[in-house]
């Protein structure tokens, strides 16, 4: 018998625990710990941002569906991991703090046999003063519940601009190393959409600000794609948007302090700049969730397990190197810590070896460019592989046997642009592989077959659907293993 | 207030933007039926191809 312990339950997490459940059945136990009683289906967190849709639509309880299919769920908090179990439990173990209400503040402790980080990213708001909903004076769509704040703002801004007044609206990153700029883009033109709908676009001036070199970065290092007779580099389409509704944008950009209606931002060039707003929604820059470790005596060997910046290191090459000597090996395959066999990180808790993104920095020497996003698609297919790994393994495999390198997996996102059945319409974007592969793709580092992207109601269809198939699947009802990750 | 910012050497004076046309194909029911098929069986083969990594 083999005990699982999953911190997390988000879209890598969640799937982990479904898969491993389907495939192991109770003969071996699962415990999902997540400091939320809710899973959150995010790419939605954006229609929630501009009231298209409640916070109950893009959420559902967690504790019904691992009751009725035997995972002991805790809402808790993990705190720290002894992989080498510890002067009182000699099995490695978990100590979690209950964030349940019956039990809040109350610690405990979960042993183990493989353990799954899935933790997600901490949003790091404290990274930039004054930046956040929480103390802060910017919005978030990061959550239901800040998306919700940010929708009842936005509401506030259309009925001023109804009654006359003009409105400056900021969105992007609020770091100089953020990464999630598509969320960002698609939230700017969902506001774009809504404002429009509402009759009060001409009172608004909608300013993008971001970390990016060029728009259409999105992290990745921008996208090259088939277009009209040419291959054109994603920048072009990102500022085409820009234009058609009307947009200014701002790119190589630091956001380093927000005071009340100011955005303070330093630009590649060294130079300082501000920028004033009505309503603003930043992205916040990403870390690790605080997660500490010690070995068997008690001594904290945090720093041999994560990275400075908080995240898992597994099976990646964390060497230091030149951005010229970077290549797709440097990724990690199967996801599997690399001095504890039964540890693995998922989704965006493991540690990227490096950007995926060229380095930049400024002439002041700030760092001034996206990091790595992870995505649902990759998330959900690094959980996949790694909960056939961890069920081989519990059947007597040695080793991982599935791999999910970001270098050789894709990612498809559906940007919505304007919610409407007749008249919304959506970006869909795929890449081929997410990390640009030059080596088996000189010209793109990408399959140009598998890398394509184009604006339209079809994209919104889509969007809309798998919101509903998603959940659909979350939720485990009949026949969703053979629904798509 | 809309950003009429098409001066020249400006921002917005230099990227593409889509003709009338282009923005109808958009959100024309019958073209975006056929884009939903393909672009569907696009995503299936990047995800066929994902797998057979």
């Amino acid at each position: 018998m083999a005990r699982i312990l999953i911190l997390g339950a988000g879209i890598s997490g969640h799937t982990v625990a479904r898969y491993l459940n389907k495939w192991l059945g109770k003969a071996h136990p699962i415990t999902v710990v997540s400091p939320k009683p809710n899973w959150n289906w995010i790419p939605s967190n954006i229609w929630v941002g501009v009231g298209e849709m409640a916070e109950k639509q893009v959420t559902f309880p967690l504790a019904p569906i691992y009751n009725k299919i035997g995972i002991d769920f805790r809402q808790a908090s993990a705190v720290s991991i002894h992989p080498e179990g510890g002067p009182e439990h000699a099995a490695p173990y978990v100590t979690i703090e209950y964030t349940e209400p019956s039990r809040a503040g109350e610690n405990d402790v979960v042993e183990y046999d493989y353990l799954v980080n899935a933790t997600g990213p901490k949003l790091n708001y404290g990274a930039t003063p004054g930046l956040g909903p929480e103390g802060g004076y910017t919005f978030s769509v990061c959550t239901p519940v800040h998306a919700s704040e940010a929708n009842a703002r936005l509401q506030e801004m259309i009925k001023a601009m109804k009654a006359g007044e003009t409105k400056t609206f900021v969105i992007g990153t609020g770091h100089g190393m953020c990464t999630c700029q598509g969320a960002a883009f698609e939230y700017m033109y969902n506001v774009d959409h809504t404002l429009r709908e509402a009759g009060v676009r001409d009172k608004a001036r909608l300013v993008w600000i971001s970390n990016e070199y060029e728009l259409g970065d999105f992290g990745m290092g921008g996208v090259h794609i088939h277009r009209g007779g040419y291959i054109t580099n994603g920048k072009v389409f990102a500022e085409s948007m820009m234009v058609e509704r009307g947009m200014e944008w701002i790119t190589r950009a630091h956001v380093n302090k927000i005071e009340p209606g100011k955005i303070h931002y330093e630009l590649l060039d060294g130079s300082f700049n501000e920028l004033e707003f009505d309503f603003s929604m930043l992205i916040p820059p990403f870390a690790g969730v605080p997660l500490k470790a010690f070995d068997q005596s008690g001594a904290e060997i945090t720093d041999q397990i994560f990275a400075p910046n908080g995240f898992m290191k597994v099976d990646a090459d964390y060497e230091p190197k030149p951005y010229e000597d970077w290549g797709p090996e440097d990724w990690p395959k199967t996801y599997q810590t690399p001095k504890y066999k039964n540890i693995f990180a998922v989704g965006i808790a493991f540690a990227p070896p490096h950007l995926i993104s060229k380095p930049m920095k400024s002439a002041n020497g700030t760092p001034i460019n996206p990091t790595p996003p992870r995505t649902g698609m990759p998330s959900a297919a690094i959980g996949k592989a790694v909960a056939m790994s961890i069920r081989d393994m519990v059947h007597g495999a040695s080793q991982p046997t599935h791999t999910a390198s970001m270098a050789n997996i894709g990612a498809a996102c559906v940007a919505s642009t304007g919610s409407h059945i007749f008249k919304g319409t959506a970006a869909t974007m795929t890449v081929f592989p997410v990390v640009p592969d030059y080596d088996r793709y000189p010209e793109y580092g990408r399959d140009m077959d598998l890398t394509f992207g184009e604006i339209g109601l079809a994209g919104h269809w889509m969007k809309y659907i798998l919101h509903h198939v998603f959940i659909y699947q979350a939720k485990m009802r009949p026949g969703w293993a053979i629904l798509p990750d | 207030m809309t950003t009429k910012n098409r001066e020249p050497y400006k921002q917005a004076y230099y990227p593409p933007v889509p003709t009338r046309f282009t923005r109808y194909m958009r959100t024309s029911l019958v073209w975006q039926f056929f884009r939903f098929i393909i672009i569907n069986f696009k995503i299936l083969k990047l995800l066929f191809k994902a797998h057979k990594a």
